[in-house]
């Protein structure tokens, strides 16, 4: 430890830590220079996974896609860190921001709110859901704009046809909402049910898209 | 080595440069063996439980940069820094979680370090000229103790790696011994030089 004391006194050595104390402008550079890299990753795709944010009227979504396509799309009040962790855990942790690659998820997002889309084009990677759960949202993803159905149906298309309860909770796990369209699924006889973004969301998205009048009915 | 958080397991670690003293080690970060996609979409090991490299990358690129500005000067600093984090990208998802990520990364910092003075020598130009070549000039203002870094980066390289990741990257010597691939005796005799020689050609 004499080497340390012997720092506080020597003024050679004080001069030499001034660069890691002092000098904010290194703060600038390095961070400038680290959104140079996130740049080159993501046009040299070299991550695993980019990540961005998107605006939606229901706030700020966080979108993430792999080098297949989108794998996830987070409603606002998700925790960011939580969200990215999780990825970071079951795919890779090579994970990025990436903004621009996701330009198009962007637009085709906005189109779709504005009413001017009724069909997603973007490529997806689906590998968050398990089998199961790809058997049930996959089934969904086959109801079209403006229509809807039920949790007993979309069981029944999974080739579960009791499991109206594990569609449910298949369909409440949806790592890409709106996209897949989960919204489309209401409880047999017609109430709305449950969404993972809230039920006043539900019944937003199904407005849109003409499925149900505004004032309330189905 | 299964404790990760014994200095020795970066020394150890499967992706770890560190132990990779000599001419070839960048040559070594950028071996296939590193590079490895995960072996299939639902591999559960993946993560290892390492943040998201992002948070890595803030975590860590302040000190980085300041280390690089210090050792090769703000001209080349850029290309290494690119080329440190492009290397622990590629390694990143091999790395323990729980090892000491900043010697880590410091470490393949200082392999890039080297890289860039070797080549700058190759060129046998000034930093200054090769700037005016370039049509590059460095955005950084000048600090008012620039001549002590100019003398740092004019130290002979092993002096040099072991004040710059002393006093800049603020490693112990322990670690500054791994960085640079040597005992921890000589790394804190090629300190103990380098301070020498810096107290006779500057003065603070």
């Amino acid at each position: 430890m004499s080497a340390r004391t012997q720092d506080q006194t020597d003024p050679l050595e004080r001069a030499l830590r001034r660069v890691r104390d002092e000098e904010p402008v290194h703060r600038e550079e390095a961070s400038r220079a680290a959104r140079r890299l996130t740049v080159r990753i993501a046009d040299e795709g070299l991550a695993d996974i980019g990540y961005g944010s998107v605006d939606s009227p229901f706030g700020t979504l966080l979108a993430a896609s792999t080098t297949k396509g989108l794998v996830r799309l987070a409603f606002p009040e998700e925790d960011l860190d939580t969200v990215l962790e999780r990825l970071a855990r079951t795919i890779s942790p090579r994970i990025v921001e990436a903004p621009a690659s996701l330009e198009h998820v962007r637009r085709e997002l906005d189109e779709y709110f504005a009413g001017r889309r009724r069909e997603f084009e973007l490529a997806q990677d689906w590998r968050l859901m398990s089998a199961f759960a790809r058997k049930v949202l996959g089934a969904t993803y086959e109801i079209p704009y403006g229509g809807v159905s039920s949790y007993a149906e979309v069981a029944a298309d999974a080739g579960s046809p009791r499991g109206s309860r594990a569609a449910g909770n298949a369909l409440g796990s949806n790592p890409i909402p709106i996209i897949v369209p989960c919204h489309r699924v209401l409880r047999t006889g017609g109430s709305i049910g449950g969404y993972g973004g809230g039920p006043e969301r539900k019944r937003w998205l199904l407005e849109l898209e003409g499925a149900l009048s505004p004032a309330g009915g189905t | 080595m299964t404790d990760a958080n014994s200095t020795p397991s970066v020394r150890s670690n499967p992706v770890d440069p560190v132990g990779a003293a000599g001419a070839t080690r960048s040559a070594r970060l950028a071996q296939p063996g590193w590079r490895g996609r995960p072996a299939g979409p639902r591999a559960r090991t993946t993560g290892n439980g390492l943040p998201p490299f992002q948070r890595f990358l803030d975590a860590h690129s302040e000190c980085v940069w300041r280390f690089l500005v210090s050792s090769v000067g703000p001209t080349d600093a850029d290309d290494c820094f690119q080329e440190t984090f492009i290397s622990a990208l590629r390694a990143y998802p091999r790395l323990r979680a729980g090892s000491n990520v900043r010697t880590w990364v410091l470490t393949i910092a200082h392999h890039k370090a080297m890289d860039a003075h070797r080549a700058r020598k190759r060129r046998a130009l000034p930093v200054e000229d090769v700037a005016a070549v370039d049509g590059r000039t460095t955005s950084i203002p000048q600090a008012p103790d620039d001549g002590l870094w100019d003398a740092v980066r004019e130290l002979p390289e092993r002096q040099r790696s072991a004040v710059t990741l002393r006093y800049v990257g603020d490693l112990p010597h322990r670690e500054i011994a791994q960085a640079i691939g040597c005992s921890e005796e000589a790394a804190r005799r090629s300190l103990h030089e380098g301070l020498t020689k810096l107290r006779k050609v500057v003065s603070v």
